[in-house]
């Protein structure tokens, strides 16, 4: 059904949609819609789930933790400083192989205090062993949550996935969507069957002591199952197109005017839409400009990426975050894996809410114009 | 070498490390690292109980006649019964290997 709504209230139909069983939850600007409008379809009757009213972000990720391990569905979401104060468990939840969906409203941390939109939340954790997804629009979260689930609770994967939707630049925009059916969503996300789960009829230990000589194994499984989820991901998105009628590129990344491109840009979230016209204005000109949508963070598709990559002269890469001391890390991770003849620059732009406007990307792409282009802050 | 990959290859790597055996750690003979050892004196027991409830490891155990008994396979030599026993019937040494 085609409706206008918020895309932190697409967000919570594609939840709905799934039918988790718990939601723990703990408010925080700007996610805290997402898990207001849950509360109301429990309120009104329209989702049948536990919601539970924890005092912090940590308790919501251990409530969530416990909930996944009696082998039903769990969800939450936060942002920024909650994300913080989460942190603890989320290695917890990836390394007990929890299919965790968290949706994180990309937002600064501080300080100085800021409730606006960047990736310093995100990135910051982006080596704790859960998927990362980025959408653009309200109806890539609503369809991007559906597909976390499907990902997440896949039995070659089973990792904890998080829906990563800009603070305010995307959560608090209304758009016109399409709500899948609940048939239809029923049809494409099965019931969560675990392989081990919480049962006093039959005893297992949960989150025990890994010792020197095993704790490796444990990580190296984790990693296979990284590596597994690459393929998996890719075949989510085309069953989705199947399902419902629309994909997000390949599910990795999302490439546009990108076949001749000799000079192009690397971002992730809702800068990629002004980057996109910024492309057509180019195009306009008859200059061979493209794009490229990192959609999954990690596991990192790498070689989606170095595939784009073919052809191209110079490439900008957008990092809403610095790795203070260093560089962006979308930076540094495509530098590392991108053929030596690529010049790539890394620009940071859009920290705690800065506007990334058509001006900006014009100077990233007269600066990749340049024989030896330099990257830099966009201030 | 050879012996530490026989050892690996018995190591079963479950799923998110979940031990599927219950009560798996009694396997664990964890009495090794005391450096005090509690000695309990029969003849001065009340069989009060309070060590056996206070004991953090649940290293002491009762026998079918009712006598407590420390079980020094898992006993880590904290001392907590030693100074719960209401009539000083749990005595300290000092641990020798």
């Amino acid at each position: 059904m085609k409706k206008v709504v918020e895309a932190s209230m697409a967000l919570a139909l594609g939840v709905k949609l799934c039918r988790p069983d718990v939601i723990p939850m703990y408010p925080i600007t700007p996610q805290t819609h997402i898990v207001e409008n849950l509360s109301e379809f429990i309120n009104n009757g329209d989702l049948e789930s536990e919601m539970i009213d924890v005092e912090s972000e940590h308790s919501a990720m251990s409530a969530a933790i416990g909930a996944s391990a009696t082998g039903v569905r769990a969800f939450t979401a936060t942002s920024s400083q909650g994300w913080a104060l989460m942190y603890e468990m989320l290695p917890i939840a990836s390394g007990m192989r929890l299919p965790i969906v968290i949706a994180l409203a990309n937002r600064a941390l501080s300080a100085p205090i800021n409730i606006w939109n960047d990736h310093s939340d995100v990135m910051s954790a982006r080596d704790q062993g859960l998927i990362q997804l980025f959408v653009e629009s309200g109806q890539e979260a609503l369809d991007t949550a559906i597909m976390a689930f499907k990902i997440a609770e896949n039995r070659d994967v089973l990792l904890p996935a998080v829906v990563n939707i800009d603070g305010f630049s995307l959560s608090h925009v209304f758009e016109e969507i399409n709500e899948p059916e609940q048939k239809q969503v029923d049809a494409f996300l099965p019931k969560y069957r675990p392989v081990h789960f919480l049962d006093i009829n039959n005893p297992k230990t949960f989150g025990p002591i890994g010792f020197p000589d095993s704790f490796m194994e444990f990580k190296l499984a984790q990693q296979k199952a990284m590596d597994k989820a690459l393929p998996i991901i890719k075949k989510t998105n085309s069953d989705f197109k199947k399902a419902f009628g629309r994909s997000y590129g390949n599910g990795l990344i999302e490439l546009y005017k990108m076949n001749d491109a000799k000079q192009a840009v690397l971002c992730s979230g809702t800068i990629a839409g002004t980057a996109r016209a910024y492309v057509d204005e180019l195009r306009k000109k008859g200059k061979k400009a493209g794009l490229i949508k990192l959609k999954c963070l990690r596991p990192f598709p790498e070689k989606e990426l170095q595939n784009a990559m073919k052809g191209l002269k110079s490439l900008g890469v957008i990092d809403r975050h610095i790795s203070l001391g260093f560089k962006g890390p979308l930076f540094s991770e495509a530098k590392t894996i991108a053929d030596s003849k690529i010049k790539i620059s890394g620009f940071i732009a859009g920290l705690g809410g800065k506007d990334v406007s058509m001006k900006h990307f014009a100077n990233v792409f007269s600066e990749l114009s340049k024989s030896n282009p330099k990257g830099g802050w966009l201030l | 070498m050879g012996k530490e990959k026989k050892k690996r290859e018995k190591i079963k790597f479950s799923l998110g490390a979940v031990i599927e055996e219950p009560g798996s750690t009694k396997k664990y003979k964890t009495g090794s690292w005391r450096v005090f050892r509690p000695v309990l004196m029969q003849d001065k027991c009340i069989k009060c109980g309070k060590c056996w409830a206070n004991c953090p490891d649940a290293a002491i155990k009762q026998d079918s006649k009712g006598n407590f008994f420390i079980d020094y396979d898992y006993c880590k030599g904290c001392l907590i019964c030693v100074n719960e026993c209401p009539v000083k019937a749990i005595l300290k040494e000092v641990e020798k290997k």
